[in-house]
């Protein structure tokens, strides 16, 4: 019997993360890049004209979308191997949870490096990050991590296709990462500064009007990248 | 399942230009030159110096026209995307192709006039105002497109990659022109200086609709002769493949 999309969309989630739980490389790989970028980034300018705090936000998000492109690139690329691709098409599943759960493995990805990289953030540069605005900065997280897994699983399923997979993937995802990065980091900046949550209002519409639209329109995308 | 059919039935379409394939001269592109270049004489030669802004206004009869074509050429890139991945007909690829790839020229004609033009103006080459950074990011995702095109062998694959790209591209545009416009009405920038529209001199207006027009023909004889050269060069890959 062929299992319903959901259920189909968690077999594969499950499938994907227990790779990545035993192997461990990809996310190994994204922490240790996280931690680099913060301390790069806190060298790359002077200490004494810019207040680390003020940095914080932009630094958070800037990383926030490198280290998640470096686990998109994989969640299609380990389907490259032995073809085992073919093996997921030839699933009597619909294409949609197929991308369902790749984006759920992705998403969840993102969240865990996000778990240790955003703490690291508030303790290397100072960030007063507690009660409330650690809550509104989860929120805001999640909120962005939904739009870039979203948007980079279809293109992480188009840019292993191609013959330069490693380079287009950046290429094509980045220009759409400027409406989540710019509303969170706005909004973060905004909630950290102690401003009432309805100032980062609008900024939060965006993130969530971003995120309901790409999310359908990849979904409904996916099956072209994937048509044999 | 449809596109390999497609692919069977090489070559994909029935050469509709073949006639004039190494013929004589493309006479739509060279009646579109001279209407470029007659409108250029009127505006430098016969239309009137511009009273605040001086001859550095002249520019705009560069840079409005090719700012519409620019996202005409990319609306055609939407709408042809749609239909492809809908209709599945080659040639709605082929007009994809040459329209992302005229229009990412005149992106580039735009993001250079502008800054020629805002430097003596608003004081500075550039300025994150909302056009200005929407404009810049259309070059982005549009030069992602061609990329794209350019990195994918198989020619269906090919087709339905950047469809779908070209769909998305549109989509992300209200979105990015949203979050600029958001982010400079809340940091004002000091130097913008944005005269609200003002009505235009009979002369001045007369040569900017010429400018329209003859971009616009422009950019119709640069896609025609790009489309041939996509159709072409699907016919000699067929060719190869059989």
């Amino acid at each position: 019997m062929a299992p319903s999309t959901l259920t189909a969309a968690l077999l594969i989630a499950r499938k994907d993360l227990a790779i990545e739980f035993r192997t461990r490389t990809a996310f190994f790989s994204a922490v240790v890049f996280a931690l680099l970028a913060i301390v790069i980034f806190y060298f790359a300018w002077d200490p004494t004209a810019v207040a680390a705090v003020d940095l914080a936000p932009g630094v958070l998000w800037v990383i926030f979308t490198f280290s998640g492109l470096l686990g998109l690139h994989r969640s299609f690329g380990v389907e490259m191997a032995d073809r085992a691709i073919d093996g997921l098409l030839g699933a009597p599943i619909a294409r949609e949870a197929i991308y369902l759960g790749k984006a759920l493995a992705n998403l969840v990805f993102v969240a865990a490096v996000q778990v240790i990289a955003i703490p690291a953030i508030v303790l290397f540069y100072n960030m007063p990050l507690a009660g409330r605005a650690a809550l509104a900065v989860a929120a805001i997280a999640l909120l962005a991590a939904i739009g870039l897994t979203a948007v980079g699983t279809l293109f992480s399923a188009m840019a292993v296709n191609t013959r330069l997979a490693e380079l287009l993937l950046p290429m094509l995802s980045l220009p759409f990462f400027v409406p989540i990065i710019m509303p969170a980091a706005q909004a973060t900046a905004r909630l950290l500064s102690g401003r009432p949550v309805s100032e980062a209002a609008s900024w939060l519409k965006i993130l969530i009007a971003f995120d309901l639209v790409f999310v359908v329109a990849c979904m409904l995308a996916f099956p072209h990248t994937i048509e044999e | 399942m449809n596109d390999s059919t497609l692919h069977s039935h090489a070559p994909p379409i029935a050469a509709p230009h073949a006639g004039t394939r190494g013929g004589g001269p493309d006479w739509l592109f060279v009646a579109a030159a001279l209407a470029v270049a007659g409108t250029l004489v009127r505006a430098i030669w016969f239309t009137p110096i511009e009273a605040i802004q001086g001859p550095a206004q002249k520019i705009f009869y560069v840079h409005a026209p090719s700012a519409w074509v620019a996202f005409l050429a990319f609306g055609i890139v939407a709408l042809t995307s749609i239909l492809y991945l809908w209709l599945k007909d080659w040639r709605l690829d082929c007009v994809a192709e040459s329209s992302a790839e005229v229009g990412v020229v005149f992106t580039t004609v735009v993001l250079i006039s502008g800054p020629l033009w805002g430097k003596p103006i608003w004081g500075t080459w550039w300025t994150w105002d909302a056009r200005l950074t929407l404009t810049l990011f259309l070059w982005f995702i549009y030069m992602g497109y061609l990329v794209l095109r350019g990195a994918i062998e198989d020619r269906a694959m090919r087709a339905r990659y950047s469809a779908v790209l070209g769909i998305l591209g549109a989509l992300l545009i209200p979105f990015i022109h949203l979050s600029v416009y958001l982010f400079r009405t809340l940091h004002p920038m000091p130097i913008v200086l944005k005269p609200s529209a003002p009505s235009l001199p009979g002369d001045m207006l007369t040569t900017l609709l010429l400018s329209f027009a003859s971009f616009t023909l422009l950019y119709i004889a640069l896609l025609r002769a790009r489309y041939r050269l996509a159709t072409e060069r699907d016919e000699l890959e067929a060719e190869d493949r059989t």
